[in-house]
């Protein structure tokens, strides 16, 4: 498998013997957010049209056609588009929180998406505690959305954003629980590490049953945390216009929105880190062949493929299930989801400490 | 110190990320600042609800069932913080600490337990 950190080693190794290693560390810098804000922008406009597209061929249309082959260029026009709409003057908002929201949602999906390891080599923050400082950076997007609300001085704005704040937190405790789940599996809190553990066979696999429940409530609770699908209540257009961002106009109101679309490849990204091995390919025991060929397959390929696939299945769910009532969507996180997932990470846990794994 | 891409500090490609989040938010303010049209007046600084002016203030208090919520979060999402340093460590604890995160587990169950009886996971 190639490895990205030779390249990485190889320029920085560069850089340092040309200048002295604090220039070369503030030129890498500018070079990784620079990388960063390319990938984010790109992997929107991909998820925008992506999302479309698929949405379309549920419902039996094509979706967008007229701009560029099969409508490529669409989400471009779109972008110009809501850049140069207006930025409404609003009376009576609050305008500093008001301000302050888009940088809060954008915030919180940049660094927990800077966390995601993209390939052999190509992560940009590794930390040692790497999984729980994903969820920490992410669950930040709630205050972005509850400031929102509460700063707009409109009513459905505010139930939008209590109803967000009230399902994002809900939800956000499945995620962790889940997550917790491998990592008592993987006995490792780092990123780099935990890919490295499903070298021999992804979690889902190795985990048992224990390891399937984790990845159908992480699934069910990942898409009721990025307010998508069948839980898109904040959003609900005939009772509240368009929930906790009505007031948002332009190019602030595409934040949100990007935002949205990033946090769904983020939680895909998650997914298949914890459960379907990140970058690593697929290796069946004993098949040597097959392995071979599988491992000629860059890792990037594999990893963004598994995030494109569960992302797929999360956007299924919201063509197939009816939008839940706030009432129906808090019982199943708190009474369904959360008591099977505290008894599943026990159930993983004896199967971990008494060595019923394989 | 853990070392990321390019052998920087883990902590210092943080800020860098959220610096680029800022920046990203920034430049697009800024570039639709420069391009988009500018008018105004007094209908459109209205609040985006029915077409009728708003009655009475908007941010307003609101249905105590969000705070019930927020306060068993609070209890869960402090309990993943202490479980999670565990859940790393687990193997190597053996038996021993698995007792001792079930008493821990079971206290917050029974928590569960009691609000759920008392009828606070019951939206009203």
């Amino acid at each position: 498998m190639f490895d990205f950190g030779s390249i990485t080693t190889w320029f920085d190794n560069l850089l340092e013997s040309v200048m002295p290693a604090w220039a070369a560390t503030v030129i890498e810098c500018v070079i990784i957010g620079v990388v960063l804000l390319l990938v984010y922008a790109l992997l929107a406009i991909f998820y925008i049209f992506y999302e479309r597209k698929l949405c379309a061929w549920f419902q039996c249309r094509l979706g967008p056609m007229r701009v560029g082959p099969w409508g490529l260029l669409q989400v471009f026009a779109d972008m110009f588009k809501i850049l140069i709409k207006e930025l409404i003057r609003l009376e009576n908002i609050d305008r500093f929180l008001f301000a302050l929201a888009p940088y809060l949602v954008i915030i919180a999906s940049v660094v927990s998406f800077a966390v995601l390891p993209w390939g052999n080599g190509l992560q940009i923050i590794d930390f040692n505690i790497g999984v729980f400082f994903m969820i920490a950076a992410s669950s930040l997007g709630v205050l972005g959305i509850l400031l929102a609300g509460w700063s707009s001085n409109n009513k459905y704005t505010l139930i939008g954003a209590m109803r967000s704040g009230a399902q994002m937190i809900s939800y956000e405790l499945s995620v962790g629980l889940s997550i917790m789940t491998i990592v008592v599996l993987a006995g490792t809190m780092s990123v780099s590490e935990l890919v490295a553990a499903q070298a021999d066979g992804w979690f889902l696999f190795k985990g048992h049953i224990s390891a399937v429940i984790a990845f159908i409530i992480y699934l069910i609770a990942a898409t009721g945390e990025t307010n998508r699908g069948p839980f898109d209540l904040p959003e609900a257009e005939h009772e509240l216009t368009a929930g906790y961002h009505t007031e948002y106009s332009g190019i602030h109101f595409g934040f949100f929105y990007l935002a949205e679309y990033l946090n769904l490849f983020i939680v895909s990204g998650i997914a298949s880190l914890m459960f379907l091995g990140g970058w690593m390919p697929l290796h069946i025991p004993g098949w040597d062949g097959f392995n071979m060929v599988m491992d000629y397959i860059p890792s990037v390929v594999w990893f963004l493929g598994k995030a494109f696939f569960i992302s797929f299945i999360i956007i299924w769910f919201k063509w197939t299930f009816p939008r839940v009532r706030i009432d129906q969507l808090l019982a199943l996180e708190w009474k369904y989801l959360m008591p099977i997932g505290l008894f599943n990470l026990l159930l993983m846990t004896l199967l971990v400490v008494y060595g019923f794994h394989f | 110190m853990e070392l990321s891409v390019f052998g920087i500090q883990s902590t210092t490609l943080m800020v860098v990320a959220l610096l680029t989040g800022v920046g990203l938010v920034a430049a697009a303010l800024i570039i639709a600042r420069l391009i988009s049209p500018r008018s105004f007046s007094l209908q459109k600084g209205e609040p985006y609800e029915c077409g009728v002016g708003t009655r009475g203030e908007s941010m307003v208090q609101f249905k105590v069932g969000y705070y019930l919520f927020a306060i068993l979060f609070l209890m869960f999402d402090v309990e993943t913080v202490f479980l999670f340093p565990w859940a790393a460590v687990c193997r190597s604890l053996g038996p021993n600490g698995l007792l001792s995160v079930l008493v821990f587990l079971f206290m917050l169950i029974l928590g569960l337990a009691y609000a759920w009886r008392k009828g606070a996971l019951q939206w009203k």
